[in-house]
């Protein structure tokens, strides 16, 4: 059974619709990209997952449960996680108090996953009693996929992590997702940076006009001339 | 030394008083505000309505006060605090809650708030009548009268047992509002909520608890601060209309959304009311021989009738000056 | 242009004008005439208040000041002339007064600009604080004997015997130019920052006429204030009213007929744009802020000019009578009950809304006392002395409760205003 199946869904806000029949499915371990033009619905399809959107029709399934305009809430408690693109973070807050903010749900004793986060994010362990307003962009973008990973998430989507970033911290990220996917948890991230995003995609899906224009295997995505022509700058 | 007694009295203590009654209603405010982001209008109504409960637990145990040595209506308060705070999350729950569902633009909230100001009003009146009331029923209002060890000051310093009360009472709440915003799951959640509430949602902070927590909080403050400042004065209808200016002035002088900004900026309003109304001709006679002008016999910055005058203009020149406030509010 | 107006608004007016009718019945024509008078006064505020909120969504909180400035300005401008105080030494020394404010005024100004010769901040700020403190104490003793001085010798400076218009107009330029400075100050700010302003200056405004004996004769109040038509002593009560309402139906059908232009015109629909969508609007280059100004203040000078008319038409002026709950959140229920945004269901609103609050308070006393009197009759039961003013705190009570519930289940009201769409 897949990890996560998303079937024909439709959703948009205020009467207008912006997806218009998007299918989608990830394993547990995989990584999945979705790419596209510029209002092509990527991040509204993330927000519809979230349940920040209503889905007017369709059906979104987790671990073959209907998640489908779940409470957000209640899909932390399901083990899934969001990382918004802006506004990420909690600013005044300590970057410890963010990730404790993460692992609000859990009533357990969350240090051990606190040491994992540090350990996935060298940076952030030496700054944990600074707000976490003051780091530099990559920073607080570990911060707010550090705070996501708290509740020990089987899928986490991430809108655009690399938005705004240097090259440098572009391929840091990267390869903190792959390492994060590595531990078990699957990822499905929308991403700028196409051509990159997809080497690293066990699954890309194409999104143009609300609708998949291409699926397949980040790989053969990269290699299929069409693609790359019209999607990740020829 | 007469003079610097009267000073003390008259700007020093009564400052203190009138300001923590104002930063603990500030508090309140800004809390809401940066929880809810909106102007809560009716926060001086809950003041009195805290006051209210208060003085109806007085009326109903008149003897415990003197059985223990303290204001009844100080040993009711935490009683007041429950039963307004219960108050205050009913009245989110009708009134506000419904609207926040609906999506509606801030100001209509506030609008709403405006409508709530009116009904408990309107309630508090319908049960107490207009007059002015004492909350001491059974008991007496303690005056400490402290002789100064000086020669020449021969008038002894005055403070009362509310006065007292509610200066130890802020220290109290200061370090344990402090504590719990930065030492719990749920102060920080607040913190959480207030820097950016759609963060705070889906990382799975449970914003109805959230909210609920901060009508606690602040309807308990506000039954303090009702409660103490009738204890200082008389309990009077009217009451929201002396602290309605003044708490929001505290609240945006302080920075909206800021605590301790509230906090400084109700002793900055509080002090203010104070100064100006003070007799400055009373500290000038000493020295009236070598002054180059007559000295009236009353020298205050505002004639009494007019204190309600002083939060304003801080709050227009705040406006004006700074408007993020004193400590740089997070909401604007 | 035809109005058409669709079936149901046409049967509440009618019900509406019924209504009216019935009242004239029970209560006598002149009472009837004298409600319709002022219902049409406040209809004019209430329009003030309609285009701030529903055509820009702007949170007036302090109505009532603004209409005491109007009453305060038809009471000056059109009482008699007092000449004992203007042939007195009085007069020069409160102009000598006035001229040490205009003096202190300007040097505040010139301290102001002490940046200009390169003083340093940290020095200019003490400078400017101890400037002003001193200034001000400095005028303020300047006025204290004379005004002092005015109220014990003639009372206070009497009016400066105006036509009635004059009172009027004046009261909307001077509630329009109060709006200017608040709005000013408050209009870039967030939304609720202008209620608190708004329900500040209210009460300044009222604390200052209250205080100001020798300028409005504070508590003592100032009556009879000249009508614009023949009185009652000269054609009788229904006629002399009746000769007023006309002249208040007319001022309403000239602000109705310019809002009407105004609002279907462009700055109508740019009013509109920025209400409905404050960042599009500034994208397209608009000065949100200025034409939020202009509204704001346009409709403190409708305010000003209908709480003239009140004043007038009650013939005293009473700072005390000015009560934020029947001259702001009275106002506030007529406008969101009747549509914001929508003249005539404002006109309407303000109508209904008055008669009703008109009516609720005999028909709440003859409750009451029918409750205290079969109390009494049956379980020898005695109503607290204060019982009936107690009670009409209901009316309070009732005031908030509709706010709460308009807003809740009708936030459009019940006439709503019609957005055109153009397809």
């Amino acid at each position: 059974m897949a990890l996560f199946e998303a079937t024909n869904v439709h959703g948009g806000y205020g009467g207008m619709n912006i997806l218009n029949g998007v299918n989608m499915s990830l394993e547990a371990d995989e990584i999945g990209v979705i790419v596209g033009p510029n209002g092509a619905g990527k991040s509204t399809m993330l927000k519809a997952i979230f349940g920040l959107l209503h889905v007017n029709e369709g059906n979104i399934q987790l671990r073959g449960e209907s998640i489908t305009n779940a409470d957000p809430v209640e899909l932390v408690k399901r083990k899934m996680a969001f990382v918004p693109q802006e506004k990420n973070i909690f600013p005044s807050l300590t970057v410890e108090e963010n990730l404790e903010m993460g692992a609000f749900i859990r009533h357990d004793d969350f240090q051990p996953m606190l040491d994992k986060v540090y350990s996935f994010f060298p940076p952030l362990a030496d700054k944990r009693k600074q707000p976490a307003g003051e780091l530099s962009g990559g920073q607080r973008q570990m911060v707010a996929m550090g705070r996501a990973l708290m509740t020990e998430p089987s899928l986490i989507l991430l809108d655009e992590p690399t938005a705004g970033l240097s090259p440098l911290y572009m391929s840091e990220i990267f390869e903190r997702i792959i390492s994060i996917n590595k531990a078990g948890v699957g990822v499905l991230m929308v991403e700028q940076h196409a051509k990159q995003a997809l080497k690293i995609a066990h699954k890309g899906f194409v999104l143009v006009a609300g609708q998949n224009r291409f699926t397949d295997t980040g790989q053969n995505l990269i290699n299929d001339p069409e693609v790359a022509k019209a999607f990740l700058g020829g | 030394m007469n003079e610097f007694v009267f000073f003390i009295n008259n700007v020093v203590i009564s400052g203190l008083t009138i300001g923590s009654i104002y930063a603990l209603g500030a508090v309140g405010i800004t809390l809401i505000f940066s929880i809810l982001r909106f102007a809560h209008f009716a926060h001086a109504d809950l003041m009195t309505l805290g006051a209210f409960f208060a003085f109806f637990l007085t009326a109903m145990f008149p003897a415990v006060g003197p059985a223990i040595g303290l204001p009844t209506a100080f040993v009711m308060l935490p009683l007041a605090m429950v039963m307004t705070a219960i108050a205050a999350i009913y009245i989110d729950k009708g009134f506000y809650k419904p609207l926040r569902r609906h999506g509606v633009k801030p100001i209509v909230i506030v609008m709403a708030s405006l409508g709530v100001t009116l009904m408990l009003q309107g309630l508090i009146r319908m049960f107490m009548g207009t007059s002015a009331r004492s909350m001491y029923i059974d008991d007496r209002k303690g005056i400490h009268r402290l002789d100064m060890p000086f020669e020449l000051a021969s008038r002894p310093i005055v403070i009362t047992d509310p006065q007292i009360i509610i200066i130890v009472l802020l220290v109290i709440i200061v370090i344990a509002l402090h504590l719990f915003l930065n030492r719990t799951r749920l102060g920080k959640a607040m913190r959480a909520m207030s820097d950016n509430p759609d963060l705070a949602r889906v990382s799975g902070i449970n914003t109805d608890t959230v909210v609920k927590v901060t009508w606690v909080i602040a309807g308990s403050l506000a039954a303090i601060a009702g409660t103490m400042l009738s204890l200082d004065v008389s309990l009077k209808p009217d009451l929201s209309f002396h602290l309605l200016l003044p708490i929001f002035a505290a609240a945006i002088v302080g920075g909206v959304g800021h605590p301790y900004g509230a906090l400084a900026g109700g002793f900055v309003i509080g002090f203010a009311e104070t100064l100006s109304v003070f007799n400055w001709a009373v500290l000038l006679r000493p020295w009236r021989d070598y002054l180059w002008f007559d000295l009236p016999a009353t020298l205050a910055f505002v004639p009494s009738e007019y204190k309600i005058t002083v939060p304003f203009f801080i709050l227009l020149a705040i406006l004006v000056w700074r408007p993020t406030g004193l400590f740089k509010g997070k909401v604007l | 242009m035809l109005m058409k107006l669709p079936m149901k608004e046409t049967l509440m007016i009618v019900a509406l004008a019924v209504a009216v009718l019935l009242l004239m019945q029970v209560m006598g024509t002149a009472y009837g005439v004298r409600v319709l008078v002022e219902a049409s006064c406040y209809a004019i505020i209430a329009l003030g208040l309609t285009i701030q909120w529903g055509y820009a969504g702007l949170f007036n909180a302090g109505i009532m000041g603004f209409v005491a400035i109007g009453g305060f300005s038809a009471m000056l401008l059109t009482f008699p002339v007092n000449q004992s105080f203007w042939e007195s030494d009085l007069s020069g020394e409160l102009g000598v007064a006035f001229l040490k404010l205009v003096a202190a005024v300007a040097l505040v100004a010139a301290v102001m600009q002490l940046h200009r010769i390169k003083v340093p901040r940290s020095i200019r700020l003490p400078i400017i604080l101890i400037v002003m403190a001193t200034l001000y104490l400095w005028v303020v003793n300047g006025f204290a004997p004379v005004t002092q001085n005015i109220v014990s010798q003639h009372g206070f400076i009497g009016g400066f015997g105006l036509p009635v218009w004059a009172g009027w107009l004046v009261g909307g330029i001077l509630a329009g130019t109060v709006a200017y400075f608040i709005g000013h100050i408050c209009l870039g700010l967030r939304s609720d920052y202008l209620a608190i302003a708004t329900l500040g200056v209210a009460e300044i405004i009222k604390a200052f006429l209250k205080n100001s004996d020798w300028l409005t004769r504070g508590t003592l109040t100032v009556s009879p204030l000249p009508w614009p038509v023949p009185g009652a002593s000269e054609v009788g009560f229904v006629m002399a009213r009746a000769l007023y309402l006309s002249v208040t139906a007319v001022l309403i059908a000239i602000i109705f007929y310019l809002l009407h232009r105004a609002y279907n015109g462009p700055w109508g629909r740019m009013m509109r744009a920025i209400r409905d969508n404050e960042l599009s609007s500034s994208a397209m280059g608009k000065d949100v802020n200025q034409r939020r100004l202009e509204v704001f203040v346009l409709g403190c000078i409708l305010m000003g000019i209908g709480g003239a008319a009140l004043a007038t038409f009650n013939g005293i002026f009473d700072p005390n009578g000015y009560l934020p709950l029947n001259h702001t959140f009275l106002i506030w229920v007529m406008v969101i009950l009747g549509g914001p945004g929508n003249n005539l269901g404002t006109i309407f609103g303000a109508v209904f809304v008055y008669v009703i609050w008109v009516m609720s308070e005999p028909v709440a006393l003859f409750i009451l006392n029918s409750i205290s009197y079969l109390g009494d009759l049956w379980f020898a039961w005695e109503a607290p002395s204060d019982f009936s003013s107690r009670a009409l705190q209901a009316r309070v009570f009732s005031i908030g409760l509709i706010i709460t519930l308009v807003l809740r289940y009708a936030p459009k009201g019940l006439f709503p205003e019609k957005v055109q769409h153009h397809q």
